[in-house]
């Protein structure tokens, strides 16, 4: 569903990414993980069109997207932090994104529902808490029912409720055949959702692969046990 | 664009800041317009507070916005749309609410008080030096991804033609006095949007004299009807070129 193709990025003096090839199948989740500063974000911008990668190409369904701007009705994507105009309020905001988006007339408002932010409405961004922002980023990106998702950190700063309620709605629709990508730093978090892993170390793909293998090969049954007994392989080898 | 627009437009009016500047505006107005007699000279001491304070809260504040929008531009980028679009609709939110805080603050005083054909022309140059600031402020943020060094730029472009612009000039006119340097003065002059307004405005309310020894050079060029048309011309190409620029550098920049 998503490529990769020999995909270089450098800012300045600093190679982001070096030449990352990937091939992302739809009915996953698949988690992004690696240190800090390893090419996560600038990965996941360059697929949401923010980064313009030097480099390389990637393709959606087979078409190329770099310069495009069609293929993003089919992309869900939630930042880690959230930040809208302050002076609007929820129901405004969402009615934007919705304007924003006149051809996609289906909604799925599951998550608006759940999260409760229909009470809200009126509510001016900037009087929201955190959390709260997350909860209605997260509602954005379900919203027009996209076959691709991109979370970044979904759960940080949820509540344990409403980070179960969005974890609950994220293996639904993998089940439902979607590609969802999540990056996180909270391992263990992971285990019962995603089902294939890609680690990224210092703008290179170590290992992309799927968590049975994964688990299979090191011999454990957690993700976050599994990565550091494979880390620790690649590090003494 | 217009999608974008009216949501930009909804977020600013409600901005307290926005709504200081149109009460400032509206207060130096109302209060000018009653200390003077005469309406002429209200609409000169009106014009001196327009072409610098007008610049300086439509540069700065959109600047701050701006760096403000990143995330939310951010998102704007990952829907479908294009970058010149989401680059318009900010540049026409932010110029057509900062523009309807000025006809509510100077525009409806200026009506109200002076003669029709002296406000219409500061209201028509306080419009330009509106969408020519909002402009520059794309093109400061676009330059420079820091906040604090990006406000710094616009301070500075301020700076420089509400103040240093002048300066320069008249240093050139001490410095050359002795050559026939008219022509070049009026050349120079369309260089910085702050003095073709002002000089337009002057002209109009026939105050030339004002101005010094080009002023008769000035009048015969500004003054006529071909040259105003060529200075609000020169005003719509400071307002568009710098817009064009970051537009430009807006769909290749890494956010």
């Amino acid at each position: 569903m998503i490529q990769f193709e020999n995909v270089s990025k450098r800012f300045g003096s600093l190679e982001v990414l070096k030449n990352v090839n990937l091939d992302m199948a739809s009915g996953h989740c698949i988690a992004l993980i690696g240190p800090n500063g390893c090419g996560k974000t600038t990965l996941i911008k360059s697929l949401l069109g923010m980064v313009i990668p030097d480099e390389g190409s990637i393709h959606v369904n087979g078409a190329e997207i770099i310069h495009q701007h069609l293929h993003r009705a089919g992309l869900g994507y939630m930042p880690q932090i959230g930040k809208y105009p302050g002076n609007l309020t929820i129901g405004q905001l969402i009615d934007m994104v919705r304007h924003l988006r006149p051809d996609q007339p289906i909604y799925d408002e599951y998550l608006i529902d759940s999260f409760g932010l229909r009470t809200l409405q009126s509510k001016k961004m900037a009087t929201l808490s955190g959390g709260t922002i997350q909860k209605v980023s997260a509602a954005l990106a379900f919203l027009f029912n996209p076959p691709v998702l991109v979370l970044d950190e979904p759960t940080a700063g949820l509540d344990p409720l409403s980070s179960e309620t969005l974890k609950l709605k994220i293996s639904q629709e993998v089940i439902n055949g979607k590609l969802v990508l999540i990056t996180s730093h909270i391992l263990s978090e992971l285990d019962d959702l995603v089902s294939q892993i890609i680690f990224m170390q210092e703008g290179r793909i170590l290992f992309h692969k799927s968590v049975e293998a994964l688990l299979a090969e090191t011999k454990e049954s957690k993700i976050s046990k599994a990565i550091v007994t494979l880390l620790a392989k690649t590090v003494n080898s | 664009m217009i999608r974008i627009l009216k949501y930009v437009i909804l977020d600013i009016i409600k901005n307290r800041l926005v709504l200081a500047y149109a009460i400032i505006l509206a207060v130096l107005s109302w209060s000018l317009f009653s200390l003077e007699d005469n309406s002429a000279k209200g609409v000169l001491s009106l014009t001196n507070v327009v072409l610098l304070l007008v610049p300086l809260f439509s540069v700065i504040f959109s600047t701050i916005y701006l760096y403000n929008s990143a995330e939310f531009i951010e998102l704007l980028v990952s829907q479908p749309l294009k970058r010149r679009d989401i680059w318009l609709g900010f540049y026409t939110g932010l110029s057509l609410a900062l523009a309807a805080a000025f006809m509510i603050g100077a525009g409806l005083p200026l009506l109200f008080f002076a003669d029709l054909g002296m406000s219409l022309i500061l209201i028509t140059t306080g419009l330009l030096i509106t969408f020519v600031f909002v402009s520059l402020a794309m093109l400061v943020t676009v330059m420079t991804r820091d906040k604090a060094r990006g406000i710094g730029l616009a301070i500075l472009v301020w700076l420089f033609f509400a103040v240093l612009f002048d300066g320069l000039m008249l240093l050139l006119m001490f410095q050359f006095s002795d050559y026939p340097i008219e022509k070049t003065m009026i050349g120079l002059t369309s260089l910085s949007p702050i003095d073709l307004a002002r000089i337009m405005i002057l002209l109009r309310l026939d105050v030339s004299a004002l101005m010094g020894f080009t002023g008769a050079l000035f009048r015969d060029f500004f003054g006529s009807r071909s040259g105003e048309m060529i200075s609000m011309a020169l005003l719509v190409l400071w307002a568009a070129t710098p817009l064009l620029i970051s537009g430009l550098r807006f769909r290749k920049k890494d956010l």
